[in-house]
């Protein structure tokens, strides 16, 4: 299967994007050759603004943009985006509900040798936290590229996350729709159902064919907006298969699992068991290694899953 | 500037001092020392200088301003009453549970409120963001930034003075409103940003030093940002906390205290009694 990150697909989105609305501004805090907002750097030198290593003044100039109307992109690092400068986001973009459109990247701990410092697998929970805040983890090529395009024309504070490393492309571009706040189901199933965001959806896909040969019926379903989330598929799966497993790139403290289980627990409590980074933090090394070490991989999802049912 | 326009800003401004004592009594609480110190800058920008329209409180082209020392929302709101934005009578309702005027401002509730504010050190960033905006798409209007001395300390400052020097934004216009005294204290003794012309120069601004309470240095002050090309401008104004109210004056206790009945009669008499002379 054909990979890429989804950074490389956001930097080409903004590219597209900038055809059909010339209001639109891009930010970045020196990084723009990693979070690919170089790309539209290059092709959109007059509607690129470098901030330097300044990422709260940054998420302030990007507030005063959007207060005039324009359509602005911010691009940092998450741990920097999110982490560095939740307060002026929660303050400046959050509070006056701007329209502003935070694109981080290189989130969690598939940022591999750089190690924990740059690892952020605390975005989805603090962001999801600001009032008002839409939340988006898309998971290969064709949904970063659709997320991006669709939540331009949303008007609203918006979190975009994008990784690092290449991720399976799995979805056809020629039929993807992107719907913000819709989770999408992957494959029906009975007996589990297995909730994954961003970079692990593709290893559900690939834990339920795994579970499939072994005689498991897992329901995959793949959220890419984490707040709103999809309430109604949620609680269908919980009636339908009683189980739930979430995988996701983030702590398990507040992010996608801590989501689905407040929408569980109020709607139809079913067990929810949570894959994620255990609230420990990362440490250098290759992404795919580090992904397995930390039980981001179909195999751990298919030996929980398994565990789940108690086979 | 002409005498009848000066008596005319003095007059608005004793105004503007006593809805600030009116809106911070009724609230029970707030912050009278930096309104009343900022009081008279922000009367001349709003009641002579800057293009806006009451009736049309976001019309695009508008001169904007963020008021980034957000806890002086006090005096911003005794101002925009003053300038019919909203009737007076609704200073009262500071602070107070469904009102438009929050502890801090926050734009959308209130008409003329151009950014939400409050947590010091953000402003300045908001307000470069506006002015950029202005720049790239050609916009012809001003945006004035407004911070107290104590609010400089924040880091966040420094790299929004950097960026705003680095994007020649010279329709961009701060204004440092130096009264000495932070909550703890004088500045100089809490946590020293002096020298604040010096930095400022240093990190690339047009440098202009006033008397915050001199409506002649005020707008000579702004005739000369006007004439800075490809540079911001920082108005680093003197000025008493407290101005006006005899026994507020210098007392950094003022800073975030409502006056009780008393003391708010005493306030609102000596204000009255200075409007009176004004406008014998």
């Amino acid at each position: 299967m054909e990979k890429k990150a989804t950074r490389d697909s956001y930097g080409e989105a903004l590219v597209m994007l900038a055809e059909k609305r010339p209001d639109l501004v891009v930010l970045d805090a020196d990084l723009a050759a990693a979070t690919k907002t170089g790309t539209f750097k290059k092709a959109h030198p007059d509607r690129f603004f470098d901030c330097g290593i300044a990422e709260a003044n940054m998420m302030g100039v990007a507030a005063g943009i959007a207060s005039t109307g324009k359509l602005v992109f911010a691009s940092s690092f998450a741990m920097f985006a999110a982490g560095r400068a939740f307060e002026i986001v929660r303050n400046s973009i959050g509070y006056p509900h701007l329209n502003v459109k935070i694109g981080a990247t290189h989130a969690g701990i598939s940022v591999g040798e750089d190690g924990a410092s740059h690892q952020c697998n605390e975005d989805i929970a603090l962001m999801r936290s600001i009032p008002g805040m839409t939340v988006i983890n898309p998971a290969d090529d064709v949904e970063a590229k659709a997320a991006v395009l669709a939540m331009a024309d949303y008007v609203g504070p918006t979190y975009m996350r994008f990784g690092r490393l290449a991720a399976p492309i799995f979805n056809d571009a020629a039929t993807y729709k992107f719907e913000v706040g819709k989770g999408i189901q992957l494959k029906d199933g009975k007996d589990v159902t297995i909730i994954a965001t961003g970079l692990m959806v593709a290893e559900a896909i690939e834990a339920g064919k795994a579970l499939k040969e072994q005689g498991i019926d897992a329901r995959i379903i793949n959220i890419h907006t984490i707040k709103p989330i999809d309430r109604d598929i949620i609680v269908k799966a919980a009636k339908e298969t009683g189980r739930i497993i979430t995988v996701e790139e983030h702590s398990v403290i507040g992010g996608l699992g801590s989501a689905v289980a407040d929408v569980v627990t109020e709607e139809c409590p079913v067990p929810v068991i949570k894959i994620g980074v255990k609230d420990v933090f990362g440490h250098s090394g290759p992404a795919v290694d580090l992904l397995k070490e930390f039980g981001l991989c179909a195999e751990n999802i298919v030996a929980v899953t398994k565990a789940a049912l108690g086979k | 500037m002409d005498a009848l326009l000066k008596k005319q800003l003095e007059i608005a401004a004793t105004k503007v001092r006593m809805g600030v004592i009116e809106g911070v009594h009724a609230a029970k609480a707030g912050h009278p020392g930096g309104s009343l110190s900022v009081a008279d800058t922000l009367t001349y920008l709003y009641m002579h200088r800057m293009n806006v329209d009451p009736k049309n409180p976001t019309m695009p082209d508008r001169d904007r301003l963020v008021l980034s020392k957000g806890h002086t929302a006090p005096a911003l709101y005794a101002v925009l009453a003053e300038r019919g934005f909203f009737p007076a009578e609704e200073l009262k309702t500071l602070r107070k549970i469904g009102s438009r005027l929050q502890g801090h401002p926050s734009m959308g509730k209130l008409p003329g409120i151009d950014m939400s504010t409050g947590s010091l050190g953000q402003g300045i960033s908001t307000a470069c963001g506006m002015a950029l905006s202005g720049k790239i798409s050609s916009d012809t209007y001003k945006v004035y930034a407004v911070l107290g001395d104590g609010e400089i300390e924040e880091g966040q400052v420094w790299e929004a003075a950097m960026f705003a020097a680095h994007y020649k934004l010279d329709n961009l216009v701060a204004v440092v409103d130096n009264n000495g005294l932070q909550i703890d204290g004088k500045i100089s003794e809490v946590m020293s940003p002096y020298p604040i012309d010096e930095k400022f120069k240093a990190f690339g601004w047009h440098v202009i030093c006033i008397d915050g309470h001199d409506f002649d240095q005020i707008e000579a002050a702004f005739n000369e940002a006007e004439t800075v090309i490809n540079q911001p401008t920082v108005i680093i104004q003197k000025s008493v906390k407290g101005k006006g109210v005899s026994f507020m004056e210098n007392q950094v206790g003022w800073h975030g205290k409502a006056p009780n009945d008393e003391e708010y009669a005493i306030a609102m008499k000596e204000l009255g009694d200075h409007l009176a002379q004004l406008e014998k």
